[in-house]
């Protein structure tokens, strides 16, 4: 009798787990940060993907930005990543990526994110499909219109070069008062757009990265001659060490800025925190010596790791993400800048989003098309990480004087130099 | 409880006695050790050995295993300098700028801080009034975080800071301490002498109490002045103290990153990037990630806090022998 109790409970216990791990869910963990509400949003529309597929369970685990830079790939290197993440390194990243492309439509991921998925192949190229570009960015001018009213100077023209912008916003800035004419976030991809306008070519002729030539250093002269004689905020450049980031967004919003060069991300931001304290609009990226009036393209996206116990799983949860309507959704809610083709064509109605911000973003949307092809490629070089570094910690030595642009220069160059061999 | 204990004792003591039968009596303390010994070798012996071992690889992936061996060319990179005093004219500019402004920071703030943790102490060693919260008062900072401390000071010298707007009322006018090199070295000094002060007065308090009392009232009898009693009697009584002081500081003001980190983030330019900075962003915060440099850096403070702890035995040696 005992031993028949036995073996029933015993085959009971078998037959139990047997049933439970036919039943149990694909978990998919998905590592996200916001620049706004991006990860609230995504959890409620993986629920309904959850509901749709029951046999997988996506796991938002929400984390600061900066675990995204500095843990995410120790963890990827360990082998110890999650299965999904939205990433910002898109190229870099590209040895640990789970090509999705046996999973998805090719046709339509192609025509619907066309040059963004050539960001996420990084230096390894080929035509795998990697990421989905969940939010497309791009770098432009924030003018306090305000304050041009109250010193009576006219806004300059759409065309009208960073020289007529620093000029324009010294007058407004002594008129009214206001502690700094202009600013730039402290970051190697902001300045980037400027560059080019003044003529850096970033890459050679081959195609391979060197960051600095004529125009590069026409660029950081200005920059720097701008940071001696006030038109720029030493706040930002010089109030911070290393590559750190640091962006003059609360300046702005307190009204302590006449122009700001940052980016559409920040529009959520300034339509919230600025409200009616003053009129604010966005104009683009301002012309440069060598004709171009570029801004940066960039973002973040959402990518697959090859690590991932469950690739197909991980797949459906991109793919599912990717689609037009759902893309659609996301992009109005979270009130970014759509990659998606069709979904930037038809328009986006962003939600909740004041007169004021949607004109920005239109107004950003719109500046896309005067993205030089540069930008474009230095946006999916892998080793850009690396060229953004040099150019804060370099640039930043020059403004505060212990190094002359020249030196800078120089040093850049070798920091650039000594990166690639290393990361040969 | 002893009838609780005691069989307890007996169930371990039967293993043990056979334990020492097997191994002798001078062989069985290893076993005592052993649990300690397994510890120390996981937690800090063997990643002082991976150190090491990264130190010599290139490269930027993060599994050893990956990573090619370049032998000692990392050392040979921070060392590449034509004028050692002149960082423009070394490879690694950064790493030498590093230890420059460690140097620097390290004399200016210990030698301030051991100079006033001495005042303070001897003050508060002194009948005054409410010494109880004076001595509650120097401590506190102590109790704070890193990042706080350096929050709170980020906050006073900030350009709309509470320091600038007091400065404004009075009619001198505000400056804009932290986009200023000299200005931001000397308050990353200033701030790190206020957050530690307390923990020095407190030792040295202990110093000076522990003195006795009867030498000062020899002293006193002696018509010694107050100057000839601090150089004749405190001092030298309270130099074993004023060593321990002396070492720990200097130790802790060479690995000093949190606080300045937070405070002015290495800048601006590199005017408060330290040595462990250095080593963090090679590390951990750049790209590429350059882990073999940073290992290799880190195995150089190593070495300089090896030496400052071996003056210490030897100082104190020299103080016991004495």
């Amino acid at each position: 009798m005992k031993s028949s109790l036995l073996k029933t409970s015993a085959l009971a216990t078998v037959f139990g787990l047997g049933a439970t791990a036919a039943f149990a869910a694909d978990e998919v963990r998905f590592m996200c940060y916001s620049d706004g509400n991006e990860c609230e949003v995504y959890e409620d529309v993986l629920s309904r993907f959850e509901a749709d597929n029951p046999e997988i369970d996506v796991i938002v685990d929400v984390v600061p930005y900066q675990a995204i830079l500095e843990n995410l790939p120790v963890q990827l290197a360990a082998g110890t990543g999650p299965d999904i993440a939205k990433v910002t390194d898109l190229g870099g990243l590209n040895q640990y990526y789970l090509d999705l492309a046996p999973h998805v439509d090719r046709g339509y991921w192609e025509s619907a994110f066309g040059d963004t998925l050539n960001w996420y192949r990084g230096a390894a190229g080929g035509d795998g499909i990697y990421g989905m570009h969940s939010q497309l960015t791009i770098t432009g001018g924030f003018v306090n219109a305000t304050l041009f009213e109250q010193a009576g100077v006219a806004l300059p023209a759409s065309d009208a070069s960073w020289s007529d912008w620093a000029a324009a916003a010294t007058k407004v800035a002594k008129a009214t008062g206001t502690d700094f004419p202009m600013a730039i976030d402290r970051s190697g991809h902001r300045v980037a757009g400027p560059a080019i306008s003044y003529g850096a070519k970033l890459f050679d002729d081959a195609g391979d990265a060197i960051l600095v030539d004529d125009g590069f250093t026409a660029f950081t002269q200005q920059f720097v001659d701008w940071h001696n004689d006030g038109t720029i905020a030493r706040d930002v450049w010089a109030g911070q060490g290393g590559a750190t980031y640091q962006d003059a967004a609360q300046e702005f919003i307190n009204g302590e800025l006449v122009f700001y060069y940052s980016g559409s991300w920040q529009v959520g931001r300034m339509d919230k925190n600025v409200g009616d304290f003053f009129d604010w609009k966005v104009v683009g990226s301002p012309c440069g010596p060598s004709g171009a009036c570029s801004g940066m393209p960039g973002g973040a996206g959402i990518v697959g790791f090859e690590q991932t116990k469950h690739p197909k799983a991980v797949a459906a949860v991109i793919d599912y993400l990717a689609q037009e309507d759902v893309y659609a959704e996301v992009t109005a809610r979270t009130r970014n800048l759509p990659a998606h083709s069709a979904v930037a064509t038809k328009g986006v109605e962003f939600q909740d989003a004041s007169p004021a911000a949607a004109d920005a973003l239109s107004a950003f949307a719109a500046d896309l098309s005067d993205v030089s092809p540069i930008a474009f490629a230095y946006q999916g070089y892998a080793g850009n990480r690396a060229m953004y570094g040099i150019t804060v910690e370099r640039l930043s030595q020059a403004i505060v004087g212990e190094l002359s642009v020249a030196e800078a220069m120089e040093r850049a160059s070798s920091d650039l130099k000594a990166a690639l061999e290393e990361t040969k | 409880m002893l009838q609780i204990l005691t069989p307890l004792m007996r169930i371990i003591e039967i293993p043990m006695l056979a334990l020492q039968r097997r191994l002798g009596v001078n062989k069985l303390a290893w076993v005592f050790l052993m649990p300690n010994l397994v510890l120390f070798g996981l937690f800090a012996f063997l990643p002082v050995l991976l150190n090491v071992a990264y130190s010599m690889t290139g490269g930027d992936n993060v599994l050893l295993g990956d990573r090619p061996y370049v032998g000692g060319r990392n050392f040979g990179l921070l060392a590449e300098c034509d004028n050692f005093l002149d960082p423009n004219s070394c490879r690694e500019d950064k790493f030498w700028r590093a230890i420059w402004n460690t140097s620097w920071f390290v004399t200016l703030q210990v030698g301030i801080m051991v100079g006033f943790s001495l005042l303070t102490a001897i003050i508060l060693n002194r009948d005054i009034r409410a010494r109880g919260f004076f001595r509650s008062v120097f401590f506190f900072p102590v109790l704070l975080s890193p990042v706080v401390v350096a929050l709170i000071w980020k906050w006073i010298l900030q350009r709309h800071g509470v320091l600038n707007a007091f400065l404004d009322w009075t009619g001198i006018g505000g400056y804009n301490w932290l986009v200023d090199a000299q200005w931001a070295f000397a308050w990353s000094v200033f701030i790190s002498v206020w957050a530690h002060m307390g923990f020095y007065t407190l030792i040295l308090l202990a110093g000076l109490q522990a003195i006795p009392r009867d030498v000062y009232e020899a002293a006193l009898m002696d018509r010694a002045s107050p100057w000839r009693t601090f150089r004749r009697i405190t001092l030298p009584l309270l130099s074993p103290t004023l060593l321990v002081v002396l070492v720990l500081s200097l130790i802790k003001g060479v690995q000093t990153f949190d606080e300045v980190y937070a405070f002015t983030g290495g800048g601006p330019g590199t005017a408060t990037t330290f040595i462990i900075q250095y080593i963090y962003e090679e590390g951990f915060a750049g790209a590429p990630r350059l882990f073999g440099l940073a290992a290799a850096a880190s195995l150089v403070v190593a070495g300089v806090l090896v030496l400052l702890t071996l003056v210490q035995l030897w100082a104190n040696r020299k103080n016991v022998d004495a």
